[in-house]
């Protein structure tokens, strides 16, 4: 390989790709789970909750669904270290995205609830299932299969919003590429190359997601 | 059939309940002996299902009581005040009531079995392999023992409607509600559902219903309620209802079956 060439730009710094690529992948897997875990909590909570527990959880859904995540992002490190809280920028943009992913995905689950019919609750009522039990056996299996699609947007989403923690200096795939093109100046091919993996990424993740929603298809009325 | 001395097992007194303005209830009282079968019936908007669905509390009734051995459903008075019980405690006793709805609503990520089985093992805490037994016995019995590992979108309504009737009766429940059951079906599709009805009954198994087969419910049925304008307006043996009903309403509404009745002499 001749020194230059694409190829041979990226084996030189493969290290440092397969890092950033490591790096994407945590922070997207992280976040996927806290924000699901999380925003599943807030949604159940925002269907059934106490009213004011619910206009708790409705202006938090709100507001974080109304600011841009940079800004959040910036906040979770430089905001936060002002009040003398230290937190490394991985985890500062984890955070950050797992606050905004969290609302999404509370609202999501909230809408999948109040679409199943009134009568698989009762159902559930009338055979002696108490609150819990309706929503580990029937409610949240239900929801979460009319939830899938718009469940597997969101995670998408967030493997495209890691790339913004380049910001604080996470040095994620996209900082990677670009650190090799402050080398090579080969912007066109890195970039490309960037955005080839990516699209990838979130290629698997839709093909995982319509496999799941073909393996549970007979989650139907 | 039970007589007027099989013990009282559901007692209803007084009962109100409104939607906003509109009392849909306007006191109503009913009792059901051990073993009987009791059908409802009326026009729609009479309170039928409202009152059904008051006895297991999927809706809240205001003013009266409803018991059942005895025991209050979904309140206790303390103090001349009236308390909802704990969720724990009015699962406990919805347990102890099974029903079965008009859109069958059978969980439809579960096959018939675990359909079944699935208040057996939550609920009654019963071991798995326990349940499965009963589930298979019930499903027989039901008439579905080769369609137990189907899920509810491969049977059809009839089917459906049994599996729903298999999972409330292997509760083992003190009294069974149906809500109106065959009136989703084809009408091809009733008659499998009303046989097991039927060989419930005979197997003395405590029935409400709400119902607008009126031969099967002059067939089956041991008590006649006519419900109107949230009232109970008659009450007795379907002969008695039938064939003398005390009000212009009642001969008005039974005038809409007057074939189907003759016919059943």
């Amino acid at each position: 390989m001749e020194r230059g060439t694409f190829l041979y730009e990226v084996w030189v710094a493969r290290w440092s790709l397969l890092s950033g690529f490591g790096i994407t992948l945590s922070a997207s897997v992280l976040t996927i789970a806290i924000a699901t875990l999380l925003g599943l909590i807030l949604g159940i909570g925002l269907t059934y909750g106490w009213r004011p527990l619910r206009w708790l959880i409705r202006i938090y859904v709100d507001a974080l669904r109304g600011i841009p995540v940079l800004v959040l992002i910036l906040f979770a490190y430089y905001g936060l270290a002002l009040f003398k809280i230290n937190v490394p920028p991985f985890w500062a943009g984890v955070i950050a995205l797992a606050a905004f992913s969290i609302a999404h995905i509370a609202e999501t689950i909230r809408g999948g609830i109040e679409s199943l019919p009134q009568g698989q609750t009762e159902a559930a009522k009338a055979i002696g299932l108490q609150f819990h039990q309706r929503l580990a056996y029937v409610i949240i299996p239900l929801a979460t299969r009319r939830v899938l699609p718009p469940w597997m947007n969101t995670c998408a989403e967030i493997v495209k919003n890691t790339t913004l923690l380049s910001i604080i200096g996470v040095v994620e795939f996209l900082l990677s590429n670009q650190q090799a093109i402050a080398r090579n100046y080969l912007v066109l091919q890195f970039y490309l190359f960037a955005a080839v993996v990516y699209l990838l990424i979130n290629f698997t993740i839709s093909q995982l997601g319509a496999k799941l929603e073909r393996r549970y298809a007979h989650f139907r009325y | 059939m039970a007589t007027s001395k099989a013990a009282l097992l559901l007692q209803a007194r007084g009962v109100t309940k409104s939607f906003g303005d509109l009392e849909i209830l306007k006191g109503i009282d009913l009792d059901v002996r051990q073993g009987q079968v009791v059908a409802l019936i009326g026009a729609s908007g009479s309170g039928k299902t409202t009152f059904l669905r008051c006895i297991n509390l999927l809706e809240e009734y205001e003013r009266g009581e409803i018991r059942l051995d005895g025991e209050q459903i979904g309140y206790r008075v303390e103090s001349r005040e009236r308390r909802r019980l704990s969720e724990a405690q009015v699962s406990a006793q919805r347990a102890r009531i099974g029903m079965v709805f008009q859109s069958f609503n059978l969980f439809p990520h579960m096959s018939a079995e675990q359909n079944v089985m699935l208040g057996l093992t939550k609920v009654r805490g019963k071991p798995k392999v326990e349940a499965q037994e009963i589930a298979r016995h019930w499903l027989d019995r039901v008439g579905l023992a080769d369609r137990r590992d189907h899920y509810p979108y491969q049977l059809s309504g009839g089917q459906q409607q049994r599996v729903a009737i298999a999972r409330a009766v292997a509760m083992e429940p003190r009294l069974l509600l149906f809500d109106e059951v065959t009136s989703a079906l084809d009408p091809e599709l009733v008659a499998e559902v009303l046989a097991v009805m039927q060989d419930l009954a005979r197997s003395g198994m405590t029935m409400l219903l709400v119902s607008h087969e009126m031969l099967f419910v002059r067939q089956v049925a041991d008590h006649v309620v006519f419900m109107d304008g949230g009232v109970v307006a008659q009450a007795g043996a379907p002969a008695e209802v039938f064939e003398r009903p005390a009000t212009p309403r009642l001969r008005q509404f039974l005038g809409r079956f007057h074939g189907i009745l003759t016919g059943a002499g």
